[in-house]
């Protein structure tokens, strides 16, 4: 047993390999929140008059609000004031139009995240609008989509080239004030990115960002809209690393989500924010407001979050089900390990009729983290026909670890069929022994029972990101056994 | 090939072994044999090298080489194949997938590389058929809902692809029926040669009717206490352990 620790305790002390800064000249507002901010970044974004009203208006109502203090997670107080609201990489106002003009220490840092942009880009069939700190400076693929009819652009553009279509949509999913996190989001969002799918058109490719955080003592606060017109698909991959950092980083992202009648949206996560090192120091605060509306009837929307990253975790990938038949679905992998903390889960809002919904969530806990379901079911009185089927389970490596499950259910529709399911287990020491036993190394063992666990959630993941996930979760768990 | 001197074990507080020698050669088949509680899994279990049992005293080599130096999977790899009394489930993980783990785990020790995936899958399917093993259960968990028979068979398909120089099944025949019981003992028998050993714990000596065993040892209170023949195991199915604890205190 002492051995198997210190073999354990080896592989947790593993330092963080995406843990480097690339040194490119970052063009950063001074610290500070204030109505000046405000207009600040929206002048530098040379956003239209409706666009700093929406800010200022946020801003206003953030000022108002309280720093949500229910979920269960423990971190310092944010001085929100001490964080710097805008950086933009210096080659801002030259973009470039092809990869070949893309900064050369950018697609270095790629490499050295093992994200072969160029090579990603042309053998996967994949789209890659890659935003580094809070600019896009990478868009390919855009031709062959606007072929399709399909707007894939930074949320910036979207503001410049198709204002109507943000103004119309901006918001309708997750309003200003919907919380503490999104309304700070509301004010003083960067960039993002932005997807528009016409009516009945089957998205060629996979749509995929990878985001990363960059500067020191920014707060990166991304903004996604994705609308699916009648009749249309589409999948969406957001991955991202971050760089090793000594004070922690505030992570406040907004995703919103239209799909209209018989559409369909499969939005999948692989998160790796930096976690902090073994004492928690240093990573990631990653506040996230995920919302998608089945808007019309029939219409599908599909989360899938692989969350291996991050000091905290505060994230709900939720589904307003307000088309008849529609379908929501949540299948996510949450991973703490060391000093992590992660309180997600998901809401399922049933309001159509015959709506149904799925939630997989597979909680693996390890170090002395602490790993939090929460999901509510609500079935609202109109909602005739519900249906939810809801699988929780948890795994622990160790002792020091925790896992708690809040489901929360509010029927209000007698009709209403709900199934709850939870498990909680430990990886064994039989089940080592036997793994190791038939000549497979302790770490590949833990590495193969970890992904036995999280298989109903990596077959939902599109096919080459599922090996990447795979990957993260065995680099994320190296030596995780006690 | 495998040479235990004065071997003593302990897990916590409680001796188990007490002192156990035993040499086995290779080409040889050993049965180990005794009452519960005699010392014959954790024999088994040390020499795989389980970590809830602390090794007190005496010496393993194995082939000259001091195995109790060795980790499990470095064991593994050398190898020794622990056929389990209680194969574990393991949910979710593939039974091919951990198979393929193993064979390339132990290629990759003896410099070779990967397995090919169709001729892998090739050679599991033959073996499968000659254990009566349905296909299917490559595609299923690792022993998850597998029946007790399911199990033991899935131990001896492990073993037959590990193709491993010393086998020890621990209890491998306990609690099967008499189709399972011959199918592990026709995959036991394919083993059989003269590069390789087999070690068989046992509590009854059915299994010995299909298996047929050079040595038989009688173990008692962490010793072997009585060592022969096949003729031992008859013996003893006759007149009972007690008679081999009268006869060792005496």
């Amino acid at each position: 047993m002492s051995t198997e620790s210190e073999n354990l305790e080896s592989l947790v002390n593993r330092r963080y390999e995406h843990g480097f800064v690339t040194d490119i000249e970052a063009d950063s507002l001074p610290p500070g929140l204030n109505e000046d901010v405000v207009r600040a970044i929206s002048a530098r974004k040379n956003e239209p008059p409706f666009m700093l009203e929406w800010r200022l208006q946020a801003y206003r109502q953030w000022l108002e609000m309280k720093e949500p203090t229910w979920a269960h997670v423990h971190y310092p107080k944010i001085d929100y004031n001490e964080i710097s609201y805008f950086s933009a990489p210096k080659s801002d106002e030259d973009r470039p139009k092809s990869l070949d003009e893309v900064d050369p220490k950018l697609l270095e840092t790629y490499d050295k995240l093992g994200i072969p942009l160029h090579e990603r880009a042309r053998l996967a069939g994949v789209a890659v609008d890659a935003v580094f700190d809070s600019v896009s400076v990478a868009t390919t693929f855009k031709e062959k989509l606007s072929e399709a009819g399909v707007i894939f652009c930074s949320f910036s553009e979207a503001v410049q080239d198709h204002p109507d279509l943000v103004q119309k949509y901006l918001g309708t999913v997750v309003p200003r004030r919907d919380n503490f996190f999104a309304a700070l989001n509301a004010a003083v969002f960067s960039d993002g990115s932005f997807v528009y799918i016409p009516k009945g058109v089957r998205c060629p490719m996979e749509l995929s960002t990878y985001f990363r955080i960059n500067a020191a003592n920014t707060g990166q606060f991304e903004r996604t809209l994705i609308i699916a017109e009648e009749g249309s698909h589409v999948s969406y991959l957001e991955g991202c690393t971050a760089p090793m950092r000594d004070e922690n980083q505030l992570h406040a992202a907004v995703v919103e989500l239209v799909a209209m009648k018989d559409a369909e949206i499969k939005y999948s996560t692989v998160q790796n924010w930096y976690p902090g090192d073994e004492n928690g120091v240093g990573g990631i605060y990653n506040f996230v407001t995920k919302r998608g509306d089945c808007r019309g009837a029939n219409s599908k929307i599909s989360w899938t979050q692989v969350e291996t990253g991050s000091a905290i975790t505060w994230k709900y990938p939720s589904c307003l089900l307000r088309g008849d038949n529609s379908v929501g679905e949540f299948y996510s992998v949450a991973v703490a390990n060391n000093m992590q903390q992660a309180d997600t889960g998901t809401k399922m809002i049933h309001i159509g009729r015959n709506t149904s919904s799925t939630i997989v969530s597979k909680g693996i806990s390890a170090g002395r983290a602490e790993n939090a379901y929460r999901g509510l079911v609500k079935v609202m009185p109109q909602a005739h026909g519900a249906r939810n089927h809801t699988q929780c389970d948890s795994l622990l490596i160790g002792k020091e670890c925790g896992a708690h499950t809040f489901p929360y259910m509010e029927i209000k529709n007698p009709s209403a069929r709900i199934e709850h399911e939870a498990t909680t287990s430990k990886i064994s020491a039989d089940q080592l022994f036997y793994c190791r036993q038939r000549g497979i190394a302790e770490e590949d063992a833990v590495n193969m029972i970890v992904n036995g666990f999280c298989k109903e959630v990596f077959k939902e993941l599109p096919m080459e990101f599922a090996v990447e996930a795979q990957a993260l979760l065995s680099v994320s768990l190296e030596g995780a056994v006690g | 090939m495998l040479e235990i001197k004065d071997l003593k074990s302990r897990i916590g507080d409680t001796e188990i072994l007490r002192g156990l020698s035993l040499s086995v050669n290779a080409g040889e088949v050993h049965a180990i044999m005794g009452p519960n509680g005699s010392g014959k899994s954790t024999l088994a279990q040390v020499i795989a090298g389980h970590e809830s049992h602390e090794v007190t005293g005496g010496t393993v080599t194995f082939d000259g080489q001091n195995l109790l130096e060795l980790e499990p999977e470095e064991r593994a790899r050398e190898g020794i194949f622990l056929g389990f009394q209680y194969p574990v489930e393991i949910p979710g993980v593939n039974n091919a997938y951990l198979l393929k783990a193993a064979v390339n785990a132990k290629r990759k020790h003896n410099g070779l590389g990967e397995v090919d995936a169709f001729e892998f899958l090739k050679l599991a399917r033959e073996k499968m058929a000659t254990l009566d093993m349905d296909p299917k259960f490559l595609n299923r968990g690792v022993n998850e809902g597998f029946s007790g028979g399911e199990k033991k068979r899935n131990e001896i398909l492990q073993m037959a692809m590990l193709e491993p120089r010393l086998a020890i099944l621990d209890e491998t025949d306990s609690g099967l029926d008499i189709d399972a019981l011959k199918a592990v003992a026709k995959g036991v028998n394919a083993l059989r040669s003269p590069e390789r050993a087999i070690i068989l714990v046992t509590h009854y000596q059915r299994l010995l009717d299909y298996v047929q065993p050079d040595y038989v040892h009688v173990l008692s209170q962490g010793e072997i206490v009585r060592s022969g023949d096949k003729s031992l195991a008859l013996e003893l199915e006759e007149k009972g352990y007690d008679w081999v604890r009268e006869a060792a205190s005496a």
